[in-house]
């Protein structure tokens, strides 16, 4: 019983509560959007130390014993992700100060941005699927309004998509919900792992988690639904579209990597067959749709949906090492991705574009800023001794243990198209002359620019030295998925006060 | 405790009308296919969980726990969360449509492309 457990969304909770208090002030807000996602990061930090030093905590609330009351449960896969959630609000901040316009802020840009990190931190923290999906409609609410905020053609254009295709694939998971207490009568994920097992259901569980496989696979945009994220990410402003980068598909995939190993395994060649499926098309498609575009923006967002599909093949191959090779790339690719979406604003604020083709000469403007680029784009092409290199390299050797050669095959060609995709943006934003009529602009970036953009690199480049802590790491929570007896013990039987 | 037929078969009925009504391309037909899947999917857990009919889940006076079989109230907690968060979010929505319409000038997904980017 600890409150540790639940200070990673109270905090951003009771921050987004002051800021609306403090709505006429903006200075205010912008000191308390440092203050609360700084608070987030270091409850995140101090939550995974415990969980790795002490085991699995168990938060349950009101003293309500699980599966009656709500209960909040930290293995390490949830203290991993909770962390990124801290890193990645905690650089949005710092990066919205000098980037975010002061009529965003005055129509409540920053309240949104700590429900969203509260309902973010939520999803990885509970253990009933009811519970799981309110936290998914604060985070989708907060993502609404700040996607839509901007109110420009393009804005609307994409947050349309998202929204529709957003609320359908929650009114899929609420049907779930739905069937799924109907047939077990409880919806705590322990409660379900013990039961389910024993029901004799003649495999409607397995078509129950069929939709919850659908619902889920929409908010990781993965093939074949993936079309939403490329359509919006690249509209809003860069601190928001690094945030949904970072974190918003990743809640899609972790619901999937927590389900899929904890509760739906009655059928597993069946159900985790169709994860390879769909992570095998959503690589290459991804990749094939980012070769297509010119805005760089857009080209990153294609490469977001193609990474998803190496994080689905670690659930999908269901060994211990494509597991923790699966949380592996989740933690470097949420660090590496949202860096690449702050880093196209920089370059927005010095060429004055995000397409290709009206960019240039920014390697001779600027050189500290193209080897700070080079670290993430490298990363994303898997380029040794980054640590894309170190995902893909236990990605494909968890392949080859599984004899898994169709998927093989998939990651090298998304590999090769990836590369060939990233050096086009390399080639014509950095080494190709500026153009004649847009000039790089000479004017200094703001130090937080430069804060975000290296730290994040800094963090990239840590990953890809040092595999050993992650990796060490990765393997543990993969054990802990594999064998959810500890979490389903911690969860049924806390020690209540 | 078996679920009403007639229930059923609404249900049913409602998933069918929102899936059409999502698959046109117009953006108001579209909301009006949301806001029916919503209602079908509180039907489904209502209808999922059994429905008891008069079977209130009250504690009488004097008593510790209800007597006999009662109607499962965490169902019907469930559903009216989805109700309030499902009106909160069609809410949201529809403001967001009206809002589309006005800066885009256009109800027909097909048309949006353009405005992408």
């Amino acid at each position: 019983m600890s409150l540790l457990v639940a200070l990673p969304f109270l905090i951003p909770m009771v921050a987004g509560s002051v800021s609306l208090l403090a709505w006429p002030s903006r200075r205010a807000q912008r000191a308390i959007a440092v203050v609360g996602t700084a608070g987030q990061l270091i409850a995140a930090v101090v939550l995974l130390v415990v969980v790795w030093n002490d085991g699995i905590q168990v938060l349950a609330a009101g003293a309500w014993p699980a599966p009656y009351g709500i209960t909040l449960a930290t293995d390490l896969l949830s203290a991993l992700m909770v962390l990124m959630t801290g890193i990645t609000g905690f650089a949005a901040a710092l990066y919205s100060l000098p980037t975010i316009s002061s009529r965003m802020e005055r129509n409540g840009y920053y309240p949104l941005m700590h429900m969203l990190l509260a309902g973010v931190a939520g999803v990885f923290l509970t253990t009933d699927l009811f519970n799981l999906y309110v936290w998914f409609e604060i985070l989708l609410l907060a993502s609404f309004a700040l996607l839509a905020m901007g109110q420009e053609r393009a804005q609307m254009a994409g947050a349309l998509k998202y929204v529709v295709l957003n609320l359908f694939s929650s009114a899929m998971f609420l049907s779930a919900l739905g069937l799924l207490y109907g047939l077990a009568g409880t919806l705590n994920m322990a409660d379900l792992a013990v039961k389910l097992p024993a029901l004799d259901d003649g495999g409607r569980v397995t078509l129950v988690s069929m939709l919850f496989m659908l619902a889920f696979s929409i908010k990781a945009a993965s093939f074949p639904l993936f079309f939403w994220l490329p359509a919006s990410y690249h509209t809003a402003p860069v601190a928001v579209s690094a945030l949904f980068a970072g974190l918003l598909t990743k809640v899609g995939v972790y619901s999937l990597y927590r389900t899929f190993t904890l509760v739906f395994t009655e059928d597993v060649p069946w159900t985790h067959g169709w994860l390879q499926v769909s992570a095998g098309f959503t690589m290459v498609v991804g990749a094939l749709g980012a070769l297509a575009q010119t805005d760089i923006r857009r080209t990153f967002a294609f490469l977001h949906v193609s990474q998803i599909g190496y994080m689905l093949m670690g659930l999908a191959l269901f060994t211990p090492i494509a597991l923790a090779a699966g949380v592996f790339y989740f933690a470097h690719h949420i660090i590496m991705k949202s860096n690449l979406f702050f880093l196209s604003g920089v370059i927005y604020r010095l060429g004055g574009s995000y397409r290709r083709d009206e960019l240039g000469g920014l390697w001779t403007a600027r050189p500290w800023l193209s080897l700070v680029f080079l670290v993430p784009a490298l990363s994303l092409c898997g380029i040794p001794p980054l640590s894309g290199f170190w995902g893909k390299l236990l990605i494909v050797r968890a392949g080859v243990d599984a004899g898994s050669g169709w998927l093989l095959a998939a990651v090298l060609v998304t590999s090769v198209l990836t590369l060939l995709a990233v050096m086009r943006i390399w080639a014509d934003v950095f080494w190709k002359a500026a153009p004649q009529d847009r000039p790089v602009r000479r004017a200094p970036l703001p130090v937080m620019l430069w804060v975000v953009t290296v730290g994040l690199a800094a963090g990239t480049l840590w990953i890809g030295f040092t595999v050993e802590p992650l990796w060490a790491l990765a393997e543990r929570a993969s054990a802990q998925l594999l064998d959810p007896s500890a979490y389903i013990e911690a969860v049924l039987s806390p020690e209540l006060p | 405790m078996s679920a009403d037929p007639w229930l059923v078969l609404l249900i049913g009925g409602l998933y069918s009308c929102a899936f059409y009504m999502m698959l046109r391309r117009s953006l108001t037909k579209t909301l009006f296919g949301l806001v029916l899947l919503s209602n079908a999917a509180n039907l489904l857990i209502f209808v999922a969980a059994g429905v008891t009919i008069g079977r209130p889940a009250l504690v009488p006076d004097g008593l510790q726990a209800p007597e006999g079989l009662v109607a499962d109230p965490l169902a019907q907690a469930f559903i009216l969360t989805a109700i309030v968060i499902g009106f909160g979010v069609l809410a949201f929505a529809v403001v967001l449509i009206r809002r589309a319409h006005e800066v885009l000038d256009v109800d027909d997904f097909d048309e949006l492309k353009d405005a992408e980017q």
